[in-house]
């Protein structure tokens, strides 16, 4: 008995830890998995390159590499937001990508040091129940939201990468002073918390929250899924924070080993084929311009028309907003 | 969880001759295994230390984290009262009444153990909602069954068998002739139940309530599941949601001290009661009490019980899986996943068995002050709230042995750790049956420790060994947060995939892994229940 359970633990044992490691490229993904592995697997299929991809939150895994330095098992990093490409490009530990590959880029879209690239770009909006709140009661400014009226109605993630972006372009816009002041009103509104924005506008149908304060690309999968989702979404008035347009962000790491892999899936993600699949399947808004638009999609004239002005590189400092949102209780 | 309770009385025909010194192929590896238990800790400790004292008072006088201790408290309370209410009335119903099948009701009260609270978790979530069971089959709109209440029921409704099964041991060895007496002096019923019963049941109950406690502290995924901020789930997201280390250490800290403040409390209350039977004679068991008309609340309150324990989660999983089962790719992945969970969980198993025979022969054999210390030592392990054990091995590696990180090595050490004391239990309780008088002979005719050891020894404690594996091996094939920080990226096991799945909603999505885990929880339940052999 003991001797058949040894021999089959070695075989079994082997047997995986030989397929762990048969991966060409490890990514340290800050998006989720159910819009990133379909793309990754469709990479797999075309290239032949294994990929294994570590799951996590955008600021924890920014975190992480710069805990493990340059002994970081990664390869690349995709982040929800722009802040935590800076962060990493600020502490020198990513690669600088060739020219080449920001050929059709507009500049809203790359770092100034070719550190990182976008692979789409995103609206925050308000997103709000269609049975129990209606558009007029949506007020002018996302300051507004600590209003009494509002109490324990609204959902936030405070642990998603897009919402601690918000946050930092906040204090950008408006100093830490009010930002606090801010979130200590939210905190005071009893909010729900949500661990991510999918989860909150679930939430906003399943009753738990009227509001919720998320990315533009999630309520139109719910609609595509059940065309009665009782979710709706807009914006704040033109130029409020809370319209704020950011990027998901790709890079390679200056200590990996497989650069030259790493450099194709950073190309392959701003190709016309996954441009195409960020902008149809995942609702997102296309860094590049040779893409069929998205119905679903506000046009990005109107989004863009309707964002505050914030240039993305400022956006880097993730330990302040963190430190800010622990102040304010909601860490 | 302890499925077994670790006898430490040893006769004494299981030492060796006095005065024998233990040979230094016992003391290094024992040495060894207290050497690694405390590490982690230390590493907490490191961790803590890293922030300056002003940064330390911010951290530790945070209101946060009033909030976070008395959540976890409330959780705790409530998880014990619902837990007892499930339990105690069960208990007395199979030791004390004439309802008939009471050995059938004792084996469905151990059942729910093979249901974890992150799969209790999972059930409660697919019922109300938008998209849950009870709006797609009956059209009813209930909202999600979250926070507090979906924590503590989740919680309860996995752990209450821990309580009914001391609250039974305890009810069947109560002399009844002290029930007898008071009901002779004109007590009530309910005051014989009051001053005679409950004091009696109170060690039975405070040893099941410090066991279903610090599972209640430790445990992470149904209070993340549940999004009810707890003391884990905060690690968690001071971990998972802004990587801050040194606040998780600190809270992972707090929550330690909170653990040795339930332990330290146990023996408070215990030791202020002193129940012993004076007279002498055996005691006797107490006539069963006849329900009468009675009889249809105790068969609602079974129906009640077990709707929700074993029903309800079962109907779920019959729901999702057959009535809107997911792609049929999801259910390929299972035999996968099962096979990558078990190449992490039977090295660990197996490497449990291996440190705990030597550590388990030292203690039985040679006892002394050094062994009872290593042994002690492997409680810190169990004891230690998992999220906090894995927090300290990821440190760990960061900082000291970078060549383990993220490597399924770690993970293995990592799930050893918290499941050396259960490995522990069947193969001590073999040493101890076996005899040293072999020993002693073998030793005599010139064998050495070593040949001794495996020609003498081994061969009689095989039982023990296989029985020490499998439930190192059960346990870790349901783990959720060790797994959670330290398995390599890309190794998802079979609770990893339940969890992750549930928490993107995507309920019919996680069903095949969840029932995988329910059956396969089910075997090694059964297993369980033909060792404790129940009467």
């Amino acid at each position: 008995m003991l001797k058949k359970i040894l021999a089959s633990a070695t075989v079994a044992v082997s047997l995986f830890a030989g397929a762990a490691q048969a991966a060409d490229l490890t990514l340290y993904s800050g998006r989720g998995e159910s819009f990133v592995q379909p793309i990754i697997d469709q990479f797999e299929r075309d290239t032949g390159i294994k990929v294994n991809v570590r799951y996590g939150g955008t600021a924890q895994l920014a975190v992480l590499i710069q805990e493990e330095g340059r002994r970081s098992p990664a390869d690349l990093f995709w982040g929800q937001d722009a802040g935590a490409m800076g962060a990493l490009a600020n502490a020198n530990l990513l690669a600088t990508l060739p020219r080449g590959t920001f050929k059709d880029i507009p500049d809203i879209y790359r770092s100034e040091t070719r550190q990182w690239i976008a692979t789409s770009g995103r609206a925050r909006v308000i997103a709000y129940s269609t049975e129990r709140a209606s558009a007029e009661e949506i007020p002018g400014s996302v300051f507004d939201l600590t209003d009494e009226r509002f109490k324990g109605r609204i959902a936030i993630p405070p642990t998603n990468g897009g919402f601690q972006s918000f946050i930092t372009a906040m204090r950008v816009a408006h100093g830490d002073e009010r930002t606090l002041e801010w979130l200590r009103g939210i905190k005071a509104n009893e909010p729900k918390i949500f661990r991510n924005n999918t989860t909150a506008v679930a939430g906003i149908a399943d009753g738990e929250a009227d509001f919720a304060l998320v990315n533009n690309y999630y309520l139109p999968r719910f609609v595509a899924a059940d065309a009665n989702f009782p979710v709706a979404q807009t914006f704040f008035d033109k130029g409020d924070i809370g319209n704020l347009v950011n990027v998901a962000g790709i890079a390679v790491l200056e200590s990996s080993k497989n650069k030259r892999n790493a450099q194709k899936l950073v190309e392959y993600l701003v190709s016309p084929a996954a441009q195409q699949y960020f902008t149809s399947v995942v609702n997102e808004y296309p860094v590049t311009a040779n893409v069929i638009s998205n119905p679903v999609l506000t046009d990005l004239k109107v989004v863009l028309d309707a964002a505050p002005r914030m240039n993305l590189d400022k956006l880097e400092d993730l330990d302040g907003t963190l430190a800010l949102l622990r102040r304010a209780g909601l860490l | 969880m302890a499925s077994q309770t670790l006898s430490s009385s040893q006769p004494n025909s299981a030492f060796l001759a006095p005065h024998r010194r233990a040979p230094l192929i016992l003391l290094i590896p024992a040495a060894l295994v207290a050497l690694c238990m405390v590490i982690p800790l230390v590493y907490l400790v490191l961790r803590a230390m890293q922030a300056d004292s002003a940064q330390v008072m911010e951290l530790v006088f945070r209101p946060k984290n009033l909030e976070l201790l008395l959540n976890t408290l409330y959780l705790t309370g409530g998880v014990l009262a619902v837990g007892t209410f499930l339990a105690l009335p069960l208990a007395w119903l199979v030791t004390r009444t004439d309802i008939p099948g009471r050995r059938l009701i004792t084996i469905l009260a151990v059942v729910p153990l093979a249901i974890p609270g992150y799969v209790m978790a999972y059930a409660l979530l697919g019922i109300g909602g938008r998209y849950g069971v009870a709006a797609r089959l009956f059209d009813i709109s209930i909202p999600n069954i979250q926070g507090y209440w979906g924590a503590v029921l989740a919680l309860a409704l996995y752990t209450f068998p821990y309580l009914f099964l001391n609250l039974r041991a305890a009810l069947q060895g109560l002399d009844s002739s002290l029930e007898e007496s008071a009901q002779s002096l004109g007590y009530s019923r309910f005051a014989i139940w009051r001053s005679i019963i409950m004091p009696h049941l109170l060690p039975a109950l405070m040893a099941g309530y410090l066991v279903v406690g610090l599972y209640v502290l430790g445990d992470f995924g149904a209070v993340a599941l549940m999004r009810y901020e707890a003391f884990s789930y905060a690690i968690y997201t001071q971990y998972a949601g802004a990587f801050d280390r040194i606040y998780a250490a600190w809270l992972s800290i707090m929550l330690l001290a909170l653990a040795l403040a339930f332990v330290v409390m146990e023996i408070f209350v215990l030791r202020r009661k002193r129940l012993a039977s004076v007279g002498s004679g055996t005691a006797r068991t107490a006539p069963a009490v006849r329900l009468g008309r009675l009889r249809p609340i105790a068969y609602l309150y079974l129906a009640l019980v077990f709707g929700s324990s074993i029903a309800l989660p079962g109907a779920m999983l019959a729901y999702w899986l057959v009535l809107a089962p997911p792609d049929v790719s999801v259910f390929m992945q299972v035999p996968w996943t099962f096979l990558r969970s078990a190449s992490a969980a039977l090295p660990a198993a197996l490497l449990a068995a291996l440190l705990a025979l030597p550590l388990c022969y030292l203690a039985v054999r040679y006892p002394s002050r050094f062994s009872t210390t290593v042994e002690r030592s492997t409680y810190i392990g169990y004891a230690l709230p998992p999220l906090t054990l894995g927090l300290a091995l990821v440190f760990f590696a960061l900082q000291t042995a970078f060549f383990l990180y993220q490597t399924m090595a770690l993970l293995i050490i990592g799930w050893t750790m918290a499941t050396l004391v259960l490995a522990m239990g069947p193969i001590r309780s073999a040493i101890l049956q076996a005899r040293p008088n072999l020993e002693e002979a073998s030793q005599a005719l010139g064998y050495g420790p070593l040949a001794t050891f495996y020609h003498v020894v081994f061969p009689r404690l095989k039982r023990g060994v296989v029985a020490g594996v499998v439930l190192v091996f059960m346990f870790c094939m349901k783990e959720l947060p060790i797994t959670i920080l330290l398995a390599p990226t890309g190794f998802n096991t079979l609770a990893v995939s339940v969890f992750s799945r549930t928490t993107e909603g995507l309920m019919a999505e996680a069903a095949p892994f969840a029932a995988a885990i329910v059956i396969f929880s089910g075997i090694s339940v059964s297993m369980i229940l033909r060792r404790e052999k129940f009467s």
